[in-house]
């Protein structure tokens, strides 16, 4: 017997599929904050105009689930964090707790995860970032038993729980629920102190493992912190970006230390998790949200995007960097974009795609195909975007 | 050095000198020769002969060379050499990609010591020199034949060199069709570094293909990386993982398409030999290594000779001299007439001993020893690929089911996340039974806890079932004991050596001058050269 399977607890009937929506999560990620842990965050984000992410995304998930739901019993939290999206995506699911719609916590994350545990549900399928995934791993108590599956909705995804997308979490959800012999992997739970990372430290912390279906096709790498960057290859894409570089266009960096590094040898200080814009051999915005960007990539003037990689994943759009929306990336134009990234990085991938998730597929589809990356002075790779 | 006949492993212990740095053993006043006095006569005409070089050449202060007598500088040697693993003391299968052949003594004795080669000078008549150009014309008929190009050039002394040189010979192509546009060349991940650094040295920007989830070299992104700016494809194959691209034909006809040149890095030549030509399949220019496929040998032995090979278009652009045959006069000449060229990449004919023991080397095989070469090498890598893969731990990437040519790059992946115990730590323990380190990879490492073997038509079944023993014992170990591996080599004078990044000016010092140095600045003494007098 295959120690890493797991046998279905239903002998007869449907499979059970436990839904913990996150409403908050990825608030942040738009208006440039680096995640909605902690209140006064989401209180920010909202004042600064963000929208949910995660119903969204859950839905994404739930209507690729959808075309088995007459095979599966669907429980989940209510409102919002579940019961909405479920029944609009034309479930008809067993509710269970309460909460207080409009205010959830963290509290009612783990309160649903716990009773979902009891319950005994075959996949718990969660949208959220990885402050959801750490709430749900704290829910569990000793017992790991429970398998886990994220929809990947929060800023933050450092974790190895999260499908590729929603859809692929969809994929994933149904592959697993079909079949009654399941193998699946431990995955770490990780997650970076958000106080730290809006100062610009980035310290990826492991808390723990949960079980995931073993998918690795429609699965994210687990996304690794604190990588030393080669300052030699970093001078080198720098003095390639020097080199073609066009006077009286806006430079769009994005999060990263390998952007940081290389605006940092332009005599420039760039913020580290936010979208710095560079104009004239100078920093004319700090941090910049989504609303800022469009105001200053007017279309008017000539604009670039310079995005590196992020982790392991291979994420070049829609991790980290979603103050840089669909639009702004529509309108600069794919020509315009650069990506910088060292071959170590590009290696990590292991022949995996690049990837793209900025929430809109015509964006994501303009963006699919090969990419020049530079990867030191007048040295590139042409590598392929997916998504 | 017994072997147990039941696990074929050897206990071995590396001799221990623990020998002192050749200039701490300096004695002042010692000498190992002593130079006659300069006879009155002369001296009388010339003085010391001094006066005769020009005051601004002339040393002020005498070098500061250790005083050492020959019988101690023997001694040193040779205690030095019990404490290295040299490859005529050890199976060494563990240099991947760099065809550890056995090297036939007579080629030495040839190249060493026959008076037509160790007494010429290449500034003499070439009427006087007639055999050794005659050897340097035939070895190019035959590098012509196994290739199936038109033109060689054993200038380069290297095969990274002969990248550099076909760089320039592209440049020179495209120049002589007045087309600028053609800036940038294009090689994969598991090609050599010297297909991105050759070129790039020659002037050109390099775009670097990776390879897909299954190890090959995906078309698509080629055919996405081609352009009118394209001057050259610089492709291995085998590529190091030992994998051939089986569409290379396509990526050829792609490449002339988009009107660039094709050059074929040889260097994993060995498990081809007399079966597959660079030229039929439409490269424009390749190179063999000459230390590695054609026995010279390699690694600090002899010099090195990246043989490049060009199709009949592109021989003007060859460097100068090229050996030539006259016809009618039936001699050998050195024809410097060449306005195409793109000059010398060194000095005159290259490493002409080395040309001297490839000959020998082919000349010994023949054209059927040449394949045999070849099928023995990929049996050899067949038979030792099964072995490795039943033993724990090893993990064989990319492209199951498919055959490696001559070479495989194998993966400690599995031991590591199983025990802890990764490529670096088995590669230290292999001393230990007195087997020389592997090699583990180019960087980055795609592939992870690395290690790439290459057992070519030298070694036999034998010498390949101790190998694999070996692996198999240190398998074992690090299930049940990792620290044994962790804190080896256990046998040698050094034990672990914490892997020292190259750029470490703090701990590192490359000369004795650099070391006394940093040692008086770590000290806190500002060094203070002495000058002695010594008459």
């Amino acid at each position: 017997m295959n120690p890493n399977a797991s046998q279905s607890s239903e002998i007869s009937g449907k499979k059970k599929l436990g839904l913990i929506v996150n409403p908050v999560a990825g608030m942040g990620g738009r208006v440039g904050l680096k995640g909605t842990d902690g209140g006064d965050a989401v209180k920010e984000a909202k004042l600064l105009g963000a929208t949910p992410e995660a119903p969204q995304r859950a839905k994404d998930a739930l209507r690729v689930i959808s075309r088995i739901r007459e095979k599966i019993q669907l429980f989940t939290y209510p409102k919002e964090m579940g019961e909405e999206e479920a029944t609009q995506c034309g479930f008809r699911p067993s509710v269970i707790g309460s909460i207080k719609s409009g205010e959830t916590s963290p509290e009612d994350t783990r309160r649903a995860a716990a009773e979902m545990k009891n319950l005994g549900v075959d996949l718990l399928l969660f949208a959220g970032g990885d402050g959801t995934a750490r709430d749900i791993y704290n829910a569990m108590g000793r017992d790991r038993g429970l398998t886990l599956l994220g929809i990947p909705a929060g800023v933050k995804m450092y974790s190895g729980v999260f499908a590729l997308n929603a859809k692929s979490a969809g994929d994933a959800a149904v592959s697993f629920l079909e079949t009654s012999t399941r193998n699946v992997v431990e995955a770490e739970i990780m997650d970076i102190d958000e106080a730290s990372f809006r100062k610009g430290i980035v310290v990826a912390r492991l808390y723990g493992y949960l079980r995931i279906p073993e998918e690795r096709r429609y699965m994210q790498s687990v996304k690794s912190g604190g990588i030393q960057t080669q300052k030699q290859v970093i001078q080198g894409m720098a003095a390639d970006l020097a080199k073609n570089a066009q006077e009286d266009c806006l430079y769009i960096y994005g999060p990263g230390t390998t952007t940081r590094d290389i605006v940092a040898e332009f005599g420039l200080e760039k913020t580290l998790l936010g979208v710095d814009v560079v104009l004239g051999g100078r920093i004319i915005a700090k941090d910049v949200n989504e609303r800022e960007l469009t105001i200053l990539a007017d279309g008017k003037r000539k604009a670039k995007i310079v995005v590196t990689v992020i982790g392991q994943q291979g994420y070049i759009f829609g991790r980290g960097n979603q103050q840089v929306s669909p639009e702004i990336i529509k309108r600069v134009g794919r020509e315009n974009i650069i990506v910088v990234a060292s071959k170590e990085k590009l290696a990590s991938l292991e022949g995996r795609p690049l990837l793209v998730d900025t929430g809109k597929e015509e964006v994501d589809k303009m963006l699919a195909g090969y990419v020049r990356v530079i990867t030191g002075f007048e040295d590139y790779v042409v590598y392929k975007v997916g998504f | 050095m017994p072997r147990d006949p039941s696990t074929l492993l050897r206990k071995f212990h590396e001799a221990k000198w623990d020998e002192q740095i050749i200039l701490e053993m300096s004695v002042p006043g010692e000498r190992g020769i002593l130079v006659r006095e300069v006879e009155p006569g002369v001296r009388k005409e010339v003085g010391t002969g001094v006066a005769a070089i020009p005051p601004g050449l002339r040393r002020k202060e005498l070098p500061k060379l250790p005083e050492i007598n020959q019988m101690r500088v023997l001694r040193h040697f040779m205690r030095l050499s019990q404490e290295t693993m040299g490859t005529d003391l050890t199976i060494d299968i563990s240099q991947g990609t760099c065809t550890m052949k056995y090297s036939p003594k007579v080629q030495e004795h040839i190249a060493a010591r026959h008076p037509g080669i160790r007494e010429i000078h290449p500034l003499q008549p070439s009427e006087t020199m007639q055999g050794v150009l005659e050897i340097i014309c035939k070895l190019e008929e035959f590098l012509k034949e196994i290739s199936g190009m038109d033109k060689f050039s054993f200038q380069p002394g290297g095969g990274a060199q002969a990248a550099y040189t076909a760089g320039c010979v592209v440049r020179a192509y495209h120049g002589s069709r007045k087309d600028k546009k053609r800036t940038e060349t294009i090689t994969t991940m598991f090609s050599h570094p010297c297909d991105a650094a050759g070129p790039a040295t020659a002037g050109f920007k390099v775009v670097t293909l990776m390879p897909n989830e299954d190890g090959y070299v995906d078309l698509e992104a080629f055919k996405a990386a081609l352009s009118e700016r394209t001057a050259a494809i610089f492709v291995t194959n085998p590529e190091d993982t030992g994998i051939y691209n089986p569409r290379i034909d396509q990526f050829v006809k792609a490449a002339h398409e988009a009107g660039a040149l094709c050059y074929y890095d040889q260097a994993n030549a060995n498990g081809m030999l007399g079966i597959a030509r660079a030229r039929d399949a439409g490269f424009d220019l390749c190179h063999f290594n000459l230390h590695k496929t054609f026995s010279v040998p390699h690694g600090s032995m002899g010099g090195a000779v990246g043989a490049l090979g060009v199709a009949r278009e592109l021989a003007k652009f060859l460097p100068i001299p090229r050996v030539e045959y006259d016809k009618q006069g039936k001699r050998y000449y050195l024809d410097y007439d060449a306005p195409d060229s793109i000059g010398k990449v060194r000095s005159f004919m290259g490493n002409t001993q080395s040309l001297v023991k490839s000959y020998s080397w082919i000349m010994q095989h023949g054209a059927q020893g040449l394949h045999e070469t070849a099928v023995c090498s990929v049996l050899n890598n067949q038979y030792m690929l099964k072995k490795l893969s039943e033993i724990p731990g090893v993990v064989v990437r990319y492209a199951p089911g498919r055959r490696r040519l001559e070479q495989v790059r194998y993966s400690w992946e599995k031991l590591q996340k199983d025990t802890g115990v990764g490529t670096e730590d088995v590669l230290r323990r292999m001393a230990d039974f007195g087997l020389q380190h592997y090699w583990t990879s180019h960087h980055p490492w795609v592939v992870p806890e690395p290690f790439t073997l290459e057992p070519c038509e030298s070694y036999s079944k034998d010498d390949i079932d101790e190998y694999v023993a070996v692996f198999r014992q240190i398998s074992k170990e690090a299930y049940e004991n990792p620290e044994l591996v962790k804190n080896a080599p256990h046998n040698q004078v050094v034990h672990k050596v914490i892997n020292p990044s190259i750029n470490e000016p703090e701990r590192i010092a490359v000369t004795w001058r650099q070391y006394l140095k940093k040692k008086a600045r770590q000290q806190g003494i500002i060094p203070k050269p002495t000058v002695e007098s010594r008459h």
